[in-house]
C-alpha cells in the first residue's frame, strides 16, 4: 500500500523541484539581495537600507513609473473603446464574419519585435508613411517617435493596434451571452441603439470588461520591448518604461541589488493597481 | 443602408490591420532608395535585402534555435502540466489544496521580481550562453497545470476506475486514457506555450549572447538595434519579414485553434 500512495507525489515532484528552484529561491534571493550591493563578480557588500534610501530619490524611477502608467492611461480606454465598436459591428448577422475576425487577429499572433520594427518605419519622420499621409492631405508633419510629449502615446496606439484583436475576440465571446429578450422588450419600451448599449450591452458584459482591464494593466506593466526596439527610452527617457529601466540597472550597470529592489517594489505596485481595479469593479457589478 | 455602412466600416478595420503587413513585404522586396515612396506596389522587386540578411546574421540557425527551444518547452508544459493536473483532479493526496494555493500565488506573482534572481541563478548554474537557460526556467507552468486540472473534471471517474480495476498503472492511465480524451485541452496548452517561448524576447536577450545560440526574435531584435543592419530600412523590414512569416503561415492553417486558444485563456503574444 505505500509505493500506491507514493505516486501521486511521483506526478507532482517535477513542479516541486520547479517550484523550489525557479520560483520560491528567486523570490527569497530576492529579498535578500535588496540590502545588498553586487555586480556578481565582486564579492557581495551589505549594504543594510541604502537600495531603498537610493529607490526614493531616483528620478529616473519615478520618470519610468510614470511613463508606464501614461502608457496605461492611453492604451486601456482605447482598447476598449476600438474593440467594444468592432466587437458589436462583428456581432451582428453578417457574412465574412470569419474573414474579419481573422484579419482584426492577424497583430495578435505576429510577434511584438515584428510590429515594433514595422511601426517605427510607419512612424518615420521624413518618410514614415503616416507623415506622409500627413502631408499629401495637407497638415504637418508629426514628431511622432521623436517628439518627448508624443512619443509614449505613439507606443500605446501601436500596443492597441497589436492588442485589439484579442479584445474584439473577447469581447464577442461576451456579447453573446447576452439574452436577445433584454434587446426584444427594450425595442417595445422604444429604447435607441444607444440606450440598449449602455443599459443593456454595458452592464452585461461586465466580466468581461474586467478582465480585459486587468489582462491589458498586466500588459502595460511589461512593457519593454517597444521601447527598447524603438527609442532605447528616449527621447529625454520619455518612453523609458519601469521594465527597460530594470533591465538597464541589472544588464547594462550590473547593479543587481538594486535592480532586485527595483523589481521588488515594481511587483509591488503592479499588485496593489490591480487589488484597486478588482475592488473598484467589483463595487461597480455589485 | 445600414448594413453597408457596417461593412465599409469592416473593411476599413480589415485595412488597417492587414496593410501595414502589405508595405512591410513590399518594402522588403523593394529597392533600399524608394522605400521613402513606397505606398502599394514597389517599382521593381528584387531580393537584395533578403541575401543581406542571411549574410550578416545566422538566421537560419537562429529559426533551427527558437523551433527547437519552443518544441522542447511545449513538450515539457504539455507532460508536467498533464500530469501535475491528473494528480488534482483524480488522486488523493495529503498537501493538495496546499499545492493549489502555490500554483495560483505563482500565477499572479509579477515576472518583475524574479527576473533578477533567476539570471544569477543562470549564472552561477553555468547556463548562461546555453539552451538550458533558454529551456529549463519555462519547462513547466501554473497555467497549464490549472487548464489541465479543469479539463480532466469533465472526464467521468468511471473512466479511470474501469481502467484501474483492469490493473492499468496512473501512469498508464494519463498517457494512455486521458491524453486521447483531452485533445482539445493539449491543443489549446500548446498553441498558447509555443506562442508564448516563440514571441519570448526579454529573456534571451538576458541570458544568451552567442550569436550562435539567439533565437530568432532576438536576433532580429538585435539586429534591428545594432549597427548591423546599418539603418538600411528593407534589411531590417526583410528580417522582421523573416521572423513573421513563419507565425503567419501557421496561423492561416490553424486560424480558428489560434483564436479560441489565445481567447480562452485571454493571452496576448
Amino acid at each position: 500500500m505505500t509505493t500506491k500512495k507514493a505516486i501521486p507525489y511521483l506526478f507532482i515532484v517535477p513542479y516541486l523541484i520547479h517550484f523550489l528552484v525557479f520560483i520560491s529561491f528567486p523570490v527569497l534571493f530576492s529579498f535578500f539581495l535588496m540590502f545588498n550591493k553586487w555586480n556578481i563578480i565582486a564579492p557581495m557588500e551589505f549594504v543594510g537600507f541604502q537600495n531603498f534610501y537610493r529607490l526614493i530619490h531616483d528620478h529616473l524611477f519615478l520618470q519610468s513609473i510614470l511613463n508606464t502608467l501614461i502608457f496605461l492611461i492611453i492604451h486601456i480606454p482605447l482598447q476598449i473603446i476600438v474593440a467594444l465598436f468592432f466587437a458589436v459591428l462583428l456581432s451582428k448577422k453578417l457574412k465574412f464574419i470569419g474573414f474579419f475576425r481573422a484579419a482584426y487577429f492577424l497583430p495578435v499572433v505576429v510577434s511584438g519585435v515584428v510590429v515594433t520594427i514595422l511601426w517605427q518605419q510607419l512612424y518615420g519622420y521624413e518618410s514614415g508613411l503616416l507623415n506622409r499621409m500627413l502631408i499629401s492631405v495637407g497638415l504637418d508633419k508629426v514628431g511622432w517617435l521623436t517628439n518627448p510629449e508624443i512619443a509614449m502615446p505613439s507606443i500605446a496606439i501601436m500596443a492597441t493596434w497589436k492588442n485589439v484583436g484579442l479584445y474584439i475576440v473577447l469581447f464577442l465571446a461576451g456579447l453573446q451571452t447576452v439574452p436577445q429578450y433584454l434587446y426584444e422588450s427594450a425595442e417595445l419600451e422604444g429604447a435607441s441603439s444607444w440606450q440598449k448599449f449602455r443599459y443593456i450591452t454595458l452592464p452585461m458584459i461586465n466580466p468581461t470588461m474586467f478582465m480585459v482591464i486587468i489582462l491589458s494593466t498586466i500588459g502595460g506593466f511589461s512593457l519593454f520591448i517597444e521601447p527598447y526596439v524603438m527609442t532605447g527610452g528616449g527621447p529625454l527617457n520619455s518612453t523609458l518604461s519601469a521594465v527597460l529601466y530594470i533591465y538597464k540597472q541589472g544588464f547594462f550597470y550590473y547593479h543587481m541589488g538594486y535592480a532586485a529592489t527595483l523589481g521588488f517594489f515594481f511587483a509591488g505596485i503592479i499588485l496593489v493597481v490591480i487589488f484597486i481595479q478588482k475592488r473598484y469593479i467589483e463595487k461597480e457589478t455589485g | 443602408m445600414k448594413k453597408l455602412f457596417t461593412y465599409i466600416t469592416l473593411i476599413i478595420g480589415a485595412v488597417v490591420f492587414i496593410y501595414p503587413f502589405w508595405w512591410m513585404l513590399a518594402a522588403s522586396v523593394a529597392p533600399q532608395t524608394s522605400i521613402g515612396n513606397l505606398t502599394f506596389l514597389p517599382e521593381s522587386v528584387s531580393l537584395n535585402s533578403y541575401s543581406q540578411v542571411f549574410s550578416k546574421i545566422p538566421i537560419a540557425r537562429s529559426l533551427f534555435n527558437s523551433l527547437f527551444v519552443s518544441l522542447t518547452i511545449t513538450l515539457g508544459v504539455i507532460t508536467f502540466g498533464s500530469m501535475v493536473g491528473y494528480a488534482l483532479s483524480h488522486l488523493e493526496f495529503k498537501g493538495k489544496n496546499l499545492l493549489f494555493y502555490i500554483i495560483i500565488f505563482t500565477m499572479t506573482l509579477p515576472f518583475q521580481i524574479t527576473l533578477i534572481p533567476q539570471y544569477i541563478l543562470m549564472v552561477k548554474f553555468n547556463w548562461v550562453d546555453t539552451y538550458f537557460a533558454l529551456i529549463v526556467p519555462y519547462f513547466l507552468s501554473g497555467l497549464s497545470i490549472i487548464m489541465f486540472n479543469q479539463y480532466f473534471k469533465t472526464i467521468p471517474r468511471d473512466l479511470i476506475d474501469a481502467a484501474r480495476i483492469d490493473g492499468c498503472g496512473e501512469f498508464r492511465i494519463l498517457f494512455r486514457i486521458l491524453w486521447p480524451n483531452a485533445l482539445p485541452a493539449i491543443i489549446t496548452v500548446g498553441i498558447i506555450t509555443f506562442m508564448t517561448s516563440w514571441n519570448e524576447v526579454l529573456w534571451p536577450i538576458i541570458v544568451i549572447r552567442d550569436d550562435k545560440l539567439m533565437t530568432l526574435p532576438q536576433l532580429v531584435t538585435l539586429f534591428a538595434v545594432g549597427g548591423r543592419a546599418e539603418s538600411q530600412l528593407g534589411v531590417k523590414l526583410a528580417a522582421a519579414t523573416l521572423l513573421a512569416i513563419p507565425v503567419i503561415v501557421a496561423y492561416a492553417f490553424f486560424q480558428k485553434y489560434f483564436i479560441q486558444s489565445m481567447a480562452s485563456t485571454g493571452l496576448k503574444e
